[in-house]
């Protein structure tokens, strides 16, 4: 068997997700056949080939400086799991030590 | 014929004679979901009253005036849930705003009404990938709809929806148009815009109309289209009145048939009602040429670096601190971003989390994103070429009709092979669109729909409704 491409514990620790062993398990399985197909693209000559971001033909539109009007603090606060005085609140992020 | 199961063009001439009100239609809807709901589950919720109290205001002299329109479930309506089949945000997520496609439906006097099931966060191609609830297909219900916009699909052809709005990444709108007999037209990017759709891969996402006929998907794409300050990706250009060039016919047009769409994998089945539709369009008085789309085979590998790269970041913002459902207890914030994102995504939306992050971590980005980008202009550019020598192309939508329930289900590779004569499309930023064509039968008799796929260059929705409609009518 061929060497594994990917650590899929230390790449799901990299998108800020759990995973149960079981699921570590299942995913190594399945994304080593996925990635496997993949490298097919590496039979691809890119030589001097421009890499696009998205299709479209346009590209750094920007609009003019003006203020304009957006959602209000209880719309944007609505949705929060948790939140006080105005604010979303998450668990102390500042390290004690 | 209830209301429910006429078309737009059907209802307005009777709302506008007086012969009906909006709300007969809203009860006509709400009785067809009370009675196909619990089989085909194509809607997640909906909201009588609501939609009831604007239709009483709606506008009968605009365009869609009165008329109802389901909404794919990550498409933000006002004072709605917008969850995305996710439990991430299941009960936890009122929408505060409206998407620039529900504000301009509104403007042309239609009733959003009804939130539609589809693959979690649109990863899928079955709509089995819902962490809220199944849907099955109208014409077969052992089988899926066909995803991710399976619900919206549904909708339409159970005759639950006058039309829908799905959104299509890699071929979310056209394969379950193709699988549930109904029609899907994903618009060129830049055409409509995405303020308000929950992002999944920026650079491929367009919204778009599911119909029961073409007339339709063309008053619906009038009504949405557009420049949108809002979405920077969203094309300064004239919308033209879709509808206009319907009755023109495809006498003296170039349709292209490419060599690599028609080859090995079609189910025989399918191939044959699609060689049928094709004769008919030659019939028409269209001039079939073969083309080549040298780069098609790498479209599948193409789509899954770049669009699971794009969900991995897009998808970051689920953290649990603003909006969604978050773990109790958290012992720090990164406890609380990695339990409330491992609580609240299914297997489908991680396996491309990761998959994406992989291919942007450092020592693989150039050997995978980089390289897929630039294979990605291969792709376009044989679709630039390709419409140097024909007004459109003509494919399958899918190599089989829909599949039964759970047969992919532990094998994601199969699932996304199946994506090859859809994605190419929005790695083009090109427009495409599927019509029902001769159903075809199923091991145990049913009858099971097929779609022809047209694919018309960026910005050519007219001509490619124009064919479409001649499609439709063969």
């Amino acid at each position: 068997m061929s060497k594994e491409h990917i650590d899929v514990r230390y790449v799901a620790a990299l998108a800020r997700l759990d995973i149960s062993d079981e699921e570590c398990e299942t995913f190594q399985g399945q994304l080593e056949t996925i990635i496997g197909y993949i490298e097919k693209l590496k039979d691809v000559d890119v030589e001097g080939i421009e890499a696009i971001t998205h299709p479209s033909v346009v590209f750094d539109r920007l609009r003019e400086d003006a203020a304009r009007t957006g959602l209000g603090q209880a719309e944007l606060l609505q949705n929060a799991p948790d939140s006080a005085k105005g604010q979303i609140r998450v668990p102390k992020v500042v390290d004690a030590s | 014929m209830s209301l429910a199961s006429q078309s737009i063009s059907q209802l307005r001439s009777q709302l506008i004679s007086g012969d009906i009100a909006p709300s007969d239609i809203l009860d006509s809807l709400a009785k067809a979901i009370d009675s196909n709901n619990n089989d085909i589950g194509a809607y997640l919720s909906h909201d009588l009253e609501t939609a009831k109290s604007e239709a009483n205001s709606a506008d009968l002299t605009k365009p869609l005036g009165g008329i109802p329109i389901a909404i794919k479930d990550n498409i933000n309506v006002l004072g709605q849930p917008c969850s995305c089949a996710s439990k991430f945000l299941d009960g936890a997520y009122t929408a505060p705003y409206d998407a620039t496609v529900i504000t301009r439906l509104r403007a042309a006097g239609a009733i959003p009404f009804g939130r539609t099931n589809m693959d979690e966060f649109a990863m899928g191609s079955t709509t089995e990938n819902s962490a809220l609830g199944k849907t099955t297909n109208p014409h077969d219900t052992t089988r899926t709809p066909g995803g991710s916009s399976g619900g919206s699909a549904a909708a339409v052809a159970a005759r639950s929806a006058i039309a829908a709005l799905g959104s299509d990444t890699g071929g979310s709108i056209r394969q379950p148009a193709s699988h549930c007999g109904v029609v899907g037209l994903k618009p060129s990017y830049g055409r409509v815009s995405r303020y308000g759709l929950v992002a999944f891969a920026s650079s491929l996402d367009q919204i778009g109309p599911l119909t029961q006929n073409v007339e339709d998907a063309a008053l619906m794409l009038n009504a949405i289209s557009g420049y949108d300050p809002s979405d920077a990706t969203s094309l300064q250009q004239d919308v033209p009145d879709f509808t206009e060039r319907l009755d023109c016919g495809v006498s003296g047009m170039k349709l292209g048939l490419p060599t690599e769409f028609f080859g090995e994998g079609i189910d025989p089945a399918v191939r044959k009602s699609i060689d049928a539709a094709i004769a008919k369009l030659e019939a028409a008085g269209a001039e079939l040429v073969e083309i080549s789309l040298p780069h098609t085979e790498y479209a599948v590998a193409t789509y899954y670096i770049i669009a699971p790269a794009e969900a991995s970041s897009n998808l970051s913002r689920f953290d649990g601190v603003r909006y969604g459902n978050r773990v109790d207890q958290p012992e720090d914030v990164l406890d609380l971003y990695h339990r409330s994102r491992a609580a609240g995504f299914g297997p489908e939306v991680k396996r491309r989390i990761i998959l994406g992050t992989y291919a942007l971590s450092s020592g693989y980005y150039d050997a995978y994103y980089n390289r897929a980008q630039k294979v990605r202009t291969l792709i376009r550019q044989d679709f630039l070429n390709a419409y140097q020598q024909v007004d459109a192309i003509l494919s399958p939508v899918t190599p089989t009709a829909a599949t039964l329930l759970g047969s992919d289900k532990d094998n994601p590779l199969q699932q996304y092979l199946a994506d090859i004569y859809t994605i190419s499309a929005n790695l083009a930023g090109i427009c495409g669109i599927s019509i029902p064509c001769q159903p075809i039968t199923s091991d145990t008799g049913t009858s099971l729909p097929v779609g022809l796929q047209v694919l018309g260059p960026h910005m050519g929705e007219q001509t490619l409704l124009q064919i479409a409609n001649v499609a439709e009518q063969a």
